[in-house]
């Protein structure tokens, strides 16, 4: 077993995604304890673009695996040719990001290899040999600090939007083919297309800004104030519980214990109650806005800015106000 | 058909969780203990299965826990499920979620499967690890956090929709395989007063480490596990909120201003 950290490079549409380059950045740090190189496993089919990418990252090498068994993901497919990357590159740490590919594939690999895994962390570290991670538990109620206790390969799922982006570009890796061993009828489960409500927008766990709507917004038509809101400062629209359960947005935009955990550096709650449902779901956001009829709110007690007042008025003189800030 | 469901015992959504003062542990006074939210997604997926097919398909619900757990596998029992397995050991206590995969896997292993159900993540430790060890430990596929589910009518086969950042994905899987779910996929239905009474006098199946063959004290719990919980920290506090006052259109210019010039967000 190397000293070196292996970063699982994730795809989407032939490019890198963001969580690609923030994962490296806790990659290097980890390295630079363990005494060790980053690299890459990329893995996929039509890869040419993305791997001229994974290789402008500042990591040593970048391990290919390429085949048309990989065009979709699956999961066994994606596990065995990760399985061969960890064979031949025999890292000490393997990450992943803590995205719906990351966390399928990450526990799948770590059971095989039997090695340990932590989920979804916010911080992650290496001290005499073992890796060590701070992760949100209960729903995000409280961090668990959890290390690891094996000799042998150590894993974790780093949450996105905490780490920043290694840069890309000044550097050129070096490339190293890992062929598949897995045939494609061994494979029994495989993804056949993406259905996208969203195709094209950003999910909510990746915004950096959120604006959020809660059952005041009374109809899914009104949720456009906050669209428009969210369009002037690049932002994501999200849910409550509360307003995705009255149809008026999808659940994949629900923010919350059952839906998602965003972590973005700016979130504005119109018409949110703030149920504790509800913040776990973005209590970590860097700024809190809070915009509400209600001056009771339980959401004022977690934001850091707050407007009592009614939202139909508000949001859209902050848009106004916004555009003239964006653009004057 | 034979559908089995993971299932975890833990402290409700509403529950206060609090360090201990040490910080070692979380205080669990007071805690009210339930079957984890995502579960009851797949115990109601599992019975409208056997429900849709009428063909004497079974469910059977596994739980691994001390002795909190048997009233979860009590509430599946009241909701339809067949059979119910309360698996537990002195010697598991300390076991991680790859540990407990390990264990379930051997037990769902013996017990026969044609499809294993369990929720997308346990909401106690949101690890989301088990159900996916469960599938590589059985050598079977997997489709996690599902919003949709359509069985083929000659039962070999699943269509499922599965949350991705950005949309769903349509995924194939063949029988036998790993599913866990997502909220959306359906609605949960609420155990009847006569299942109740007749979950009550239900026989619970115990399996405990002699009956996992290949599996010694060295392999399961804090022994056998590759994870460990050194210590809990409490959320950082926000510093309290600022209310912005004024006239609407006021207010909005001086939250703009805040937000550019003293957060620096915009």
């Amino acid at each position: 077993m190397t000293h070196d950290v292996l970063v699982f490079a994730e795809i989407r549409d032939g490019q890198l995604k963001k969580i690609t380059a923030e994962v490296v950045t806790a990659a290097a740090k980890i390295a630079g304890k363990s005494g060790g190189a980053v690299d890459l496993a990329i893995l996929g089919n039509a890869l040419d673009k993305a791997v001229d990418e994974a290789a402008s990252l500042p990591v040593r090498n970048v391990f290919v695996v390429k085949s048309p068994v990989l065009e979709k993901y699956s999961t066994e497919g994606f596990a065995s040719g990760l399985e061969a990357v960890i064979r031949k590159a025999d890292p000490c740490v393997v990450l992943f990001g803590a995205t719906a590919m990351g966390k399928d594939l990450s526990a799948r690999v770590a059971a095989r290899v039997g090695a340990a895994l932590m989920t979804d962390c916010v911080d992650v570290d290496f001290e005499n040999g073992a890796l060590k991670a701070k992760r949100p538990v209960y729903s995000g109620k409280v961090y668990a600090h959890v290390v690891s206790t094996n000799q042998g390969i150590k894993m974790a799922s780093i949450r996105p939007n905490i780490y920043p982006p290694a840069d890309k570009g000044g550097n050129r890796a070096a490339l190293e083919d890992v062929a598949l061993p897995i045939a494609g009828d061994a494979i029994h489960g495989m993804v056949r297309e993406m259905e996208g409500s969203g195709a094209g927008k950003k999910d909510v766990t990746e915004a950096e800004i959120i604006v959020a709507g809660g059952r005041s917004l009374k109809s899914a038509e009104n949720f456009k104030i906050l669209e428009d809101l969210a369009d002037v400062i690049g932002g994501s629209v999200g849910a409550s519980r509360a307003a995705v359960d009255a149809g008026y947005a999808p659940h994949s935009k629900q923010i919350g214990q059952t839906g998602k955990v965003v972590n973005p550096k700016l979130y504005i709650a119109c018409g949110v109650s703030g149920a504790i449902q509800h913040l776990v779901g973005m209590r970590t956001s860097k700024v809190i806005v809070a915009v509400n009829k209600d001056p009771n709110a339980p959401i004022f007690q977690s934001a850091d800015y707050g407007i009592v007042g009614d939202m139909f008025e508000i949001v859209p003189l902050l848009t106004t106000e916004f555009k003239k800030l964006l653009n004057g | 058909m034979k559908f089995v469901v993971l299932i975890k015992n833990v402290p409700d959504t509403e529950s206060k969780i609090k360090p201990t003062p040490d910080r070692k542990t979380i205080d669990t006074q007071g805690i009210k203990w339930v079957i984890s939210t995502f579960d009851e997604y797949a115990i109601e997926a599992a019975l409208q299965l056997k429900e849709k097919f009428k063909d004497g398909s079974t469910v059977t619900v596994v739980s691994l826990g001390p002795d909190r757990v048997v009233e979860s596998l009590r509430t599946a029992l009241a909701m339809g499920a067949d059979e119910a397995v309360h698996v537990w050991d002195p010697a598991f206590e300390g076991t991680d979620a790859l540990n407990t995969a390990k264990i379930l896997a051997k037990v769902v292993a013996s017990l026969g499967y044609d499809l294993i159900l369990g929720g997308k993540q346990g909401i106690d430790y949101d690890a989301a690890q088990t159900c996916a060890a469960v599938a590589e430990h059985l050598g079977i596929p997997q489709v996690q956090v599902v919003t949709k589910l359509e069985m083929s009518d000659d039962k070999t086969k699943i269509t499922a929709r599965r949350r991705v950042e950005g949309g769903d994905e349509v995924v194939d899987i063949k029988l036998p395989a790993v599913l866990t779910c997502e909220k959306g996929l359906n609605e949960p239905r609420y155990a009847s007063l006569p299942g109740i009474m007749k979950a009550k006098k239900k026989e619970i199946k115990k399996v405990g480490l002699s009956d996992l063959g290949g599996l010694g004290p060295q392999d399961v719990g804090a022994a056998g596990s590759a994870t460990k919980v050194v210590g809990y920290e409490p959320l950082a506090e926000r510093l309290g909120c600022r209310l912005i006052e004024g006239e609407p259109a006021d207010q909005a210019v001086k939250l703009v201003r805040a937000l550019h010039e003293e957060a620096k967000v915009i």
